[in-house]
């Protein structure tokens, strides 16, 4: 079935984006993860300019979080007050990450800055989780602990003045590093488009020692805030928002994230890590791949004002 | 108005209005077959169909044969092209052009080639065929179209063609009787909408004999233009309601799908 979306201005088909909707809605429930950067090339790939594709994905990522995080919040698997620190971060970040953006768009490099940090971003974020996620699969095979979580081993984070409780998640740290965290990712999605979520919830795991239980619900939290944002935003700004096809992925995507979550939940966490590491590896090496081999065609078209 | 005049093949009586006033020897009468597409939601492209007649006067010389050159063109934009080279081993845009002012949509047709319709050098003063429309580029300070071997405008031309947005047919225009003819505008489903301008001109031996032109407009019509318009005009609301139709779409879908 074809529909004409009144933005993008060009006629797609509903089952086509539905099935794309649910099929990234799938992925992001099971490794709770936004799943903007898989489907903002999956977009591209049918035709829809980049501009808008960007700019309706932010939607299309608050959907699906919002529902995810309200499970979250039932389960009482979010930190409040974690979200809050980490968000007060992330506005700072999303600011300065808009005015970056517009910076180096009137440099007219910008593409080639997004390509290139999706390569260095994804491959090596890809490349660690998917280490991470063979030697613990590798240790559990010889019969080891597998829970590598905690070791209690005091790091220099744990070092850093201005501590504070956060209750639901058992750990006592300084904010220092969270609103660092929560800045780098605010920065980075407003950048390149992307909620952020597969490279927050390694460094909430990795980095602060969040526990397992919340840190995928608080992820959540932090994306949907700092999507919402970005639509509304990309939506003053550039009037870029497909309102019709941001449904059809909403409608898509919630539905797979639901099958998803169910399906996350019967793999081993350290099976999961390792999916999602060679996942992102994968799309990492793919956009690497493009700009190492020589293109079909050298020349690109664009009409410009409007921008991707 | 124009729309229903076409509806009923109105040019034919308005032909035998304006034909008692000659200024030429031959004069044009062409139409449309709908000068206004709607763009609905199931909208994938249209073909328009025009149609016209030579009309002739006691002046113009018997059986005289006749060629037809039909441009459609889009509403216009600046568009640019850009060129990859290998650099550092990834290859990034370094080089490009700026198209001013270009047609989003370019068709030519016509019923020959138009080596068989004119000379190299009317075809160039008339813009006859892709090679020599005028698209100007900004090289430097300059303005100027360039040659039609250009690296850039020859890869602009061929990125539009690829698109079916750009086209030229040599054997588009069929002449029914030696003085009507017809022919057909594809226009593909990613068309800019906005106003497009037809230009009709007749040739015999070689050189312009007369010419005129019409025009259709591509417009959205009902959901499809609330939904642009609003967007360009009140982002702000736009962007509010796009938000808040993505929380209820999440939050219906945890109440659907909850577990106890």
């Amino acid at each position: 079935m074809q529909l004409y979306l009144p933005i993008a201005d060009i006629p797609v088909n509903v089952f086509l984006i539905l099935a794309m909707g649910a099929a990234v809605g799938f992925v992001s429930g099971m490794f709770g993860i936004g799943g903007g950067f898989l489907m903002t090339p999956l977009l591209i790939f049918v035709g829809i300019a980049p501009a808008v594709a960007v700019a309706s994905v932010a939607s299309h990522i608050a959907a699906s979080s919002f529902s995810g995080a309200i499970s979250y919040w039932r389960r009482r698997a979010i930190d409040p007050v974690l979200a809050v620190v980490l968000l007060s971060g992330g506005s700072l970040g999303t600011a300065l990450g808009v005015w970056t953006f517009t910076l180096l768009r009137s440099l007219g490099q910008l593409d080639l800055m997004i390509a290139t940090s999706y390569v260095i971003l994804l491959t090596t974020v890809g490349a660690l989780m998917f280490w991470e996620g063979l030697r613990a699969l590798l240790r559990a095979r010889r019969g080891g602990p597998v829970t590598t979580r905690r070791p209690g081993s005091h790091v220099w984070i744990h070092g850093l003045p201005l501590k504070m409780r956060f209750k639901r998640s058992k750990i006592y740290l300084s904010v220092i590093p969270v609103v660092v965290i929560g800045l780098a990712i605010g920065f980075i999605g407003a950048v390149m488009g992307i909620g952020g979520g597969f490279i927050l919830v390694p460094l909430l795991i990795y980095v602060l020692r969040v526990p397992t239980s919340t840190v995928i619900g608080t992820s959540m939290v932090l994306t949907l805030v700092t999507m919402v944002f970005a639509t509304m935003l990309h939506a003053v700004t550039n009037h870029l928002v497909d309102a019709v096809l941001a449904l059809i992925l909403m409608v898509g995507g919630v539905t797979g994230a639901q099958f998803g979550a169910r399906a996350g939940q019967k793999i081993r966490g350290e099976h999961l890590r390792l999916l999602l590491g060679l996942l992102v590896l994968a799309v990492g090496i793919r956009f690497a791949v493009e700009l190492v081999i020589r293109p079909e065609d050298l020349f690109t078209v664009r009409e410009t004002g409007v921008t991707g | 108005m124009t729309a229903r005049l076409a509806r009923t093949l109105g040019w034919l009586a308005l032909a035998a209005v304006l034909a008692a006033s000659p200024v030429r020897a031959e004069r044009l009468i062409v139409s449309v077959s709908n000068h206004r597409v709607t763009v609905t939601p199931n909208y994938s492209g249209e073909e328009l169909v025009l149609f016209g007649s030579v009309e002739k006067d006691a002046t113009t010389p018997a059986n005289r044969s006749y060629d037809l050159v039909v441009t459609v063109a889009g509403p216009r934009a600046d568009m640019v092209t850009r060129r990859k080279e290998r650099r550092f081993g990834i290859w990034i845009n370094t080089d490009s052009r700026q198209f001013l002012q270009v047609p989003t949509y370019l068709a030519l047709f016509s019923n020959r080639p138009f080596d068989a319709i004119a000379s190299p050098e009317v075809q160039r003063r008339q813009q006859l065929g892709l090679n020599n429309v005028l698209l100007t580029q900004r090289v430097g300070p300059d303005y100027a179209d360039v040659v039609p071997d250009d690296a850039f405008r020859s890869a602009f031309v061929r990125l539009r063609k690829q698109h079916g947005l750009y086209r030229e047919e040599t054997s588009a225009v069929t002449f029914l009787t030696p003085t009507l003819f017809r022919t057909g505008i594809p226009l593909p489903a990613e068309v800019p909408i906005g106003l497009y301008n037809v230009e009709i001109k007749l040739f015999a031996e070689g050189a312009l004999v007369a010419k005129t032109d019409t025009a259709f407009e591509i417009v959205k019509v009902g959901f499809e233009q609330f939904v642009a318009t609003t967007a360009r005009q009140n982002g702000f609301v736009y962007g509010l309601v796009t938000a808040f139709m993505a929380l209820m779409t999440g939050w219906m879908a945890s109440i659907v799908f909850r577990k106890d």
